[in-house]
């Protein structure tokens, strides 16, 4: 009884699964196999993997995407443990997400504004007698505003798990005479990894195809896999080397679900 | 259970006062079908205080919408769906659009006003005796420097973008066809060129440009020379004519040897509903003081010679943006490369991009 | 007595102060008379004048707002229950399979995206405007839905469900009663990020958009290429301000509706901890 209920319910998200998910897909891989002059091809695939641009490219955007990955869960996992911990954490919670109902656009040209020869950063490297630094179209720049756009995302999902958490496996952890750190280590952290990892995919993936931003504080200096299929969506039209790419990226998506997804329901146990 | 029921019925009562405020609006604006003229046009590029004015001489309402690139107007058209009536594209799109069977030839017996447009823009390549498109802006590309920090005679062709002292100092425009075409240009070759070699050359040649390149951007440029982030960048001449504006230091350039000459021109697409609205919007448009009120609120060329007169002498003698015979001749139009050039051109630029320094 | 200083509470105070800088940036030079963001020559309201003058922008507001609250209930109904599909799918495999292609659209570009809906409407011929929009945003929200709910799922006691099935409950009870109760925290969270994606979302809505529909996103994008006016600061600053007290108005009124229930169930916790 319970099962066929539940088949009901679940329709419309199988019909979303079915049209604008896998029906998309296959247009994507198909469109992949069409070469410029509309014939079927594997051309584009074969310049993208001879080409070592594309290789490149891939390579740079994977490294961009970890690093990216990497301080936003630096920064968001303590914070995100310390929100747990403060007397309204649904409301600061919610004002974590708030930021993000502001257009990015505009807090891309914000950044600018902050980050410019002129600006504030620099006016103040000038006051404390450091000088003024080329700040924007750099590296550190790109990933910051990066970072910064990715944080909430990751927070959220991390303060859900944290949140969901058991305190009483906390309370036996100390009785048994953990101290906070091995408490940390061996209770809260294990329990707390469904959060990282669903954080993890909702910031690493899209990491991968972040475009606007590279040219607005990136000067395009930075190319990302978003930025190529963009291109080639856009500018030379070829839509079939976009879906190569795009096919790329899906592919790519699925490594990293394989790495972060739900191991065995076992837990390793740490002596 | 209960705080969600609650959250529920609130967001739903939210969504109800929206619908009904956005309705009530809407008819406040009075659209109603057959009367309706929908443009579809760039972000920001007409007086919108021309659009009230044909909307009080016609009578009929318009709907703008607007683009960012020639391409997502391309695919947004091509796929149909909405009706637009009137868009403005560039020649090189134009000609696409014009193979791609997407356009309506004129019919020359509804226009009026065409004999105030400058001879030396019609009948051009891309649209052979005009049969699908009536000029709306044109212009150059070119290099806009800071006196400041570049001296006039160090600043004249393209070359001078490879200079020792601008290490760091350089904004390009995001485009394959204007970076790649710099280059060719320099070179002495064409920048619709579609020779191997001659490409070869230019994209060797770029490979020592990146040490000066400081980003590569598109309309922020503006911005960044007005407030001297960068002593030297290469854009088009209607956004340089914003800058020059803003900053009495830039100066523009159009380099000697050779640049791209540019069309945004009015074309009726198939999509067409209201034929005769969007007749009505051509003429309008071509009146010289329409044109003249556009010329000065966009900051664009007009290449309406009536609309010329009416416009202060400041600007339509101004040798930067109204080029005289002989450096036009120097320069080319963008043509079709076809899609097997154009890949090949895109993909030297993203070799380019993706040069560290 | 020296006083501990609070680190923690100061690492989170730095935290918000990154999130809000750009921001209170923004809100800053909403008030610049000079036109720009990079000089502040003088204060003005006359951008916030703009704005209630602007019949076309408050137009495109009320109708961003619409889809974003919509699209996001849509897309967090269908996405609850599809995590419910997924939790419950025994093996493994199917479920990893169908986790997978529900993280497709998250990876995808918006590009990607945004061109095929678009192909895939005008194939169905559905009339591009507010319904394509809509369809489109609920479709691109319900992945991060399903995120958020999963891991609130996983961490039910799957007990209670056994227990209340025991005691004769149908399957509606059992969802109402049990289930969703369990996972309404998951269930706000995906509500506000669906509405957070769809109020962000510009490259899939300018696909699929026509006949005359915009959305702020949009609208700012293609305004972008005069620079950004600072009309647009305005504006943004007032939808933050309002937001703000949205969302603070709605954590104190679903507080003193929990705070009963709450005590209770402290109470409940005290008394078993006692027992044991």
């Amino acid at each position: 009884m319970m099962t066929k209920a539940r088949r009901v319910y679940s329709i419309p998200y199988v019909l979303w699964l079915l049209l604008f998910v896998i029906a998309p897909v296959l247009l994507i891989v198909y469109q992949s196999f069409i070469g410029m002059d509309g014939s079927y091809t594997l051309d584009n695939y074969k310049t993208y993997f001879a080409s070592s641009t594309y290789l490149r490219m891939t390579f740079n955007s994977v490294l961009y995407a970890f690093l990216i990955t990497l301080i936003v869960l630096v920064i968001s996992y303590p914070a995100a443990y310390i929100l747990n911990k403060t007397k309204h954490k649904q409301l600061w919670l919610m004002l974590i997400i708030l930021p993000t109902w502001v257009n990015l656009l505009l807090k891309a040209y914000a950044f600018i504004g902050i980050f410019s020869m002129h600006g504030s950063v620099n006016h103040f490297l000038e006051f404390i007698g450091i000088g003024p630094k080329q700040l924007l179209f750099t590296d550190f720049s790109f990933i910051f505003v990066a970072a910064y756009i990715e944080i909430p995302f990751m927070i959220m999902p991390i303060f859900n798990a944290l949140e969901e958490m058991n305190p009483s496996f906390i309370s036996a952890s100390v009785d048994l005479g953990a101290n906070a750190w091995q408490t940390f280590w061996q209770v809260i952290f294990p329990l707390s990894l469904n959060g990282v990892k669903s954080g993890v995919q909702a910031v690493f993936i899209p990491s991968l195809s972040l475009f606007m931003l590279t040219r607005l504080i990136g000067g395009n200096r930075v190319i990302t896999l978003g930025t190529a299929i963009e291109e080639h969506f856009m500018v030379t039209q070829n839509w079939g080397m976009g879906s190569t790419i795009g096919v790329v990226l899906i592919i790519a998506m699925l490594a990293i679900m394989l790495v972060t997804g739900e191991k065995k329901k076992k837990r390793r146990r740490a002596n | 259970m209960k705080n969600l029921k609650v959250l529920f019925i609130g967001i739903l009562a939210i969504i109800g006062v929206l619908f009904v405020s956005s309705r009530q609006l809407e008819k406040a604006q009075g659209f109603s079908g057959s009367n309706t003229v929908t443009i579809y046009n760039w972000g920001d590029y007409i007086d919108p205080a021309l659009l009230k004015k044909f909307e009080k001489e016609t009578g009929y309402k318009v709907s703008y919408e607007t683009f960012d690139s020639n391409e997502a107007m391309f695919t947004k058209i091509q796929q149909g769906g909405t009706g637009y009536d009137i868009t403005i594209p560039s020649e090189y799109m134009i000609q696409k659009m014009m193979k791609a069977d997407m356009l309506v030839p004129l019919d020359y017996g509804k226009i009026k006003g065409m004999q105030h447009i400058d001879s030396r823009f019609l009948d051009l390549d891309f649209d052979p005796e005009n049969k699908y498109s009536i000029p709306y802006f044109w212009g150059t590309l070119g290099i806009i420097y800071n006196d400041k920090f570049v001296a006039k005679q160090d600043m004249q062709h393209w070359d001078d973008l490879w200079q020792k002292g601008l290490a760091n100092n350089v904004m390009l425009i995001d485009g394959a066809r204007e970076v790649i075409g710099l280059s060719l240009n320099s070179l002495g070759y064409s920048l619709n060129s579609l020779n191997n070699k001659e490409l070869t050359q230019a994209s060797k040649k770029l490979d020592s440009l990146p040490t000066n390149v400081k980003a590569i951007v598109a309309d922020e440029i503006k911005m960044y020379m007005i407030n001297e982030e960068s002593a030297v960048a290469v854009s088009f001449s209607g956004e340089a004519a914003e800058m020059l504006d803003g900053n009495d230091h830039l100066h523009y350039v159009i380099p000697s040897e050779g640049s791209n000459l540019w069309f945004d021109n009015i074309v009726i697409p198939k999509t067409v509903r209201n034929k005769e609205g969007a007749y009505a919007f051509i003429n309008f448009m071509l009146k010289p003081e329409n044109a003249a009120q556009n010329a000065e609120y966009i900051g664009y060329s007009t290449p309406n010679k009536e609309a010329l007169d009416l416009l202060p002498k400041d600007i339509s003698q101004d040798k930067q943006f109204y080029p005289d015979d002989s450096t036009i001749s120097h320069l080319e139009v963008y043509k079709d490369l076809g899609p097997e050039y154009l890949g090949i051109y895109n993909d030297l630029f993203l070799e380019f991009k993706m040069h560290r320094k | 007595m020296k006083k501990k200083i609070n680190w923690p509470n100061i690492y989170l105070f730095f935290v918000f102060i990154l999130l809000y800088l750009p921001i209170f940036y923004l809100i800053f030079y909403s008030f610049n008379s000079g036109g720009n963001m990079n000089h502040f020559s003088g204060f003005t309201l006359e951008n916030y004048q703009a704005v209630f003058e602007d019949k076309r922008l408050i137009g495109i507001v009320l109708n961003t707002f619409l889809l974003a609250f919509l699209s996001a209930l849509l897309a967090t109904m269908i996405g609850v229950f599809g995590a419910m599909m997924i939790y419950y799918t025994k093996k493994r495999q199917a479920r990893n399979t169908l986790l997978s292609f529900n993280n497709i659209l998250m990876v995808s570009p918006d590009v990607i995206i945004g061109a095929s809906f678009l192909i895939f409407f005008t194939f169905l011929g559905i009339r591009l405007g507010f319904s394509s929009v809509l369809l489109s945003h609920v479709a691109f929200s319900i992945p991060i839905v399903v995120l958020m709910v999963l891991p609130k799922l996983q961490e039910m006691n799957d007990s209670m469900i056994d227990a209340a099935k025991d005691l004769g409950a149908n399957a509606w009870t059992v969802i109402s009663k049990v289930i969703i109760p369990s996972i309404t925290p998951g269930i706000i969270a995906g509500y506000f990020m669906a509405f957070t994606y769809s109020l962000d979302d510009f490259a899939v809505t300018f696909f699929v958009t026509g006949n005359g529909f915009s959305t702020l996103s949009v609208e700012i994008y293609s305004r972008a290429r005069q620079g950004i006016s600072l009309e647009i600061n305005a504006l943004s600053a007032l939808l933050f301000l309002f937001s703000l007290f949205l969302v603070i108005g709605y954590y104190f009124i679903s507080q003193s509706n929990m705070s009963k229930k709450q005590r209770r169930l402290r109470k409940q916790h005290e008394e078993v901890a006692h027992i044991l």
